[in-house]
């Protein structure tokens, strides 16, 4: 197990430096002068000359490069040249709205799609089968930006049942917290209930078919005892930790759903960014999005060996 | 002897398995239905300036945010250009994106994949570190990032998204390789002294092509929901061009005067992008009789 985890930490490490890199040479792509890029639209002399320093932009590549990574270590992530506050304190604000709403989507997600996964593998080849199969590949083949336009048309033009945008925070109110949630947190379920479902109806396919449900039928156990009991807790392993890898769709799915609903998130922040030219932002929010993949990767894998004795040895 | 004589790929034999995928895949309904939709779209995309009834920049303020109706059976938008015109013509931008983006996917992670995975070594070992790193930033993410950093239009959204689908390419096209670097016939290959390039161009690569060709139609699929993505959110093509996903942003300031405005390109990319999908998951089938 030592080794495991010695080995799965020491592959980390050449990954963060990559992701270091990329990140940092994003900048590198803008066209002319970075300073004058960074500096935004008004292109002030004073803001020019400032950012020369402080991004060290007389510097070489590498310096500028080790500079960066060591304030990033630090906690530095920039500064927001609109805003005049530090990226940091940006992504801490935006993180619990997201945060929220990405728990409330992954919910929503796992009530939908491990269900229809499990009936969709007891029932192989049925039409329930068919119908669940069907409506997986609905939810990946909607755009999230346009499911969400439909569901404001319904719930808030058509029937006045929900607010259409904005967000109030659970210290306010939670009910109308909730209610500004719902949709986009459905939005954003939606497409990971379609691939939670494929998982799930998969492994448990696999797992149905296993000598020990064998032995269970065999005994004379009720049929829904074998399903949940016996099948479903080893069936969900592969789930939870494929689900995992879902945290990518789920953030990408945020910045058009955050943007659709205007909820102020994580994703509100990127897009507002890339329209302000504030470039430290947009480094800021795709570092630490890339860091919680990581390490998110990270805990699932770890977890995976943890909970399957055969592959601790 | 020569290589030629002893070369362990017959043309006839290398045509069969893909001919009897190509009769599976006609069996399956889904798949079918799957390309009759996405050839539709091409056509529309290719013949949208005989389809268009207007033109789809032409505005006209006697007809702003009208119906649908006999005139113009879309409805019109909020400068009362005609909503069908704007669909047609925005085809063109969507499939663009969608094939032009898996093109650069393909044409650089193909063959990173196959050195990658055939030589090894150290340099393998640094590109994979590398692959992990661009897949550890969220697709729609990386794609934001790099159209923010290199401006906002049509191309450099199709290079953005390319660019984010490469690595996913790189890492299947060299596990595909790994899987049979080792077989028989390409020991056969090496053994009879074929160069390197022979044996990867001629020996491996018509056996690792089957998933990249899946991979590839769905990636379609994903590169077309991530261009209308971007340009929804402003990052693809720019106004006034016709794009879906720009004409969708545009609607959502009209949502309850004008909610066909939102209508017809949200369902032209839901069909178009479900049609990629039921294309792909029927080639996945006819390609793996494993699983079909």
């Amino acid at each position: 197990m030592t080794t495991f985890l010695l080995r799965r930490l020491a592959l980390v490490l050449p990954t963060l430096f990559f992701v270091s890199v990329l990140i940092f040479g994003l900048q590198q792509l803008l066209p002319g002068d970075p300073a004058l890029a960074l500096a935004g639209e008004d292109r002030d002399p004073g803001v020019v000359a400032f950012l020369r320093q402080k991004y060290h932009l007389d510097e070489p590549l590498p310096v500028r490069y080790l500079l960066w990574v060591e304030g990033v270590l630090a906690g530095d992530l920039g500064e927001s040249i609109r805003i005049k506050r530090p990226v940091r304190d940006l992504v801490l604000e935006k993180l619990p709205v997201t945060g929220e709403l990405a728990t409330l989507a992954i919910v929503i997600a796992l009530s939908i799609g491990l269900p229809m996964g499990i009936v969709a593998a007891v029932k192989n080849g049925s039409a329930i089968d068919h119908a669940a199969t069907m409506a997986a590949l609905w939810g990946r083949s909607i755009p999230n930006f346009w499911l969400g336009i439909l569901l404001i048309l319904l719930f808030s033009v058509e029937w006045g049942l929900l607010p259409a945008s904005g967000f109030v925070s659970p210290a306010e109110s939670l009910t109308r917290n909730l209610a500004t949630l719902i949709m986009p947190a459905f939005v954003l379920g939606n497409a990971i209930a379609a691939v939670m479902m494929r998982h799930t109806r998969s492994a448990m396919l696999e797992v149905l078919n296993s000598d020990y449900i064998r032995t269970a039928r065999a005994k004379g156990l009720r049929e829904s005892r074998v399903v949940l009991h016996h099948a479903l807790r080893n069936a969900l392993v592969p789930v939870i930790t494929l689900g995992a890898l879902e945290f990518g769709e789920l953030l990408s799915g945020a910045v058009l759903t955050e943007q659709v609903f205007t909820i102020p998130g994580f994703g509100k922040l990127i897009v507002d960014a890339v329209f302000n030219r504030d470039y430290a932002v947009v480094q800021g929010v795709v570092l630490c999005t890339a860091l919680a993949f990581i390490l998110l990767n990270l805990v699932a894998d770890i977890a995976y060996v943890l909970v399957n004795p055969r592959l601790r040895g | 002897m020569t290589a030629d004589t002893l070369d362990t790929s017959s043309a006839d034999a290398g045509q069969r398995p893909w001919r009897l995928a190509l009769r599976r895949l006609m069996r399956r309904r889904a798949a079918l239905v799957g390309s009759a939709v996405v050839v539709f779209f091409i056509a529309l995309a290719l013949a949208a300036p005989l389809v268009a009834p207007y033109d789809p920049l032409a505005t006209d303020w006697r007809a702003v945010r009208k119906s649908p109706s006999s005139q113009h059976l879309f409805g019109t938008d909020e400068l009362g250009r005609d909503v069908l015109s704007r669909v047609a013509w925005g085809a063109r931008a969507s499939i663009l994106a969608g094939l032009v983006s898996v093109s650069i996917a393909l044409a650089v992670g193909v063959p990173l994949g196959l050195l990658s995975g055939y030589f090894g070594g150290f340099a393998d070992g640094i590109l994979m570190r590398m692959i992990d790193a661009m897949l550890a930033i969220p697709f729609l993410i990386l794609a934001i990032a790099l159209a923010a950093f290199l401006g906002p239009n049509l191309t450099n959204a199709m290079i953005a998204i390319g660019v984010s689908q490469t690595p996913v390419f790189t890492r299947l096209t060299r596990g595909q390789v790994l899987a049979v670097k080792h077989e028989d016939f390409v020991d056969a290959a090496r053994a009879v002294g074929n160069p390197h390039r022979r044996i990867l161009l001629r020996h491996i690569l018509p056996n690792v092509l089957a998933p990249i060709l899946v991979q590839a139609t769905l990636a379609v699929a994903g590169a077309i929901i991530a261009e209308a993505s971007l340009s929804f959110l402003g990052l693809g093509q720019q106004p006034p061009a016709p794009s879906w996903g720009s004409m969708l942003n545009t609607a959502t300031r009209f949502l309850s005067q004008a909610p066909w405005m939102a209508l017809w390109p949200g369902l032209a990319i839901f069909s178009l992008v479900l049609s990629f999908n039921l294309l792909g998951d029927g080639l996945r089938d006819a390609l793996d009789p494993r699983q079909g």
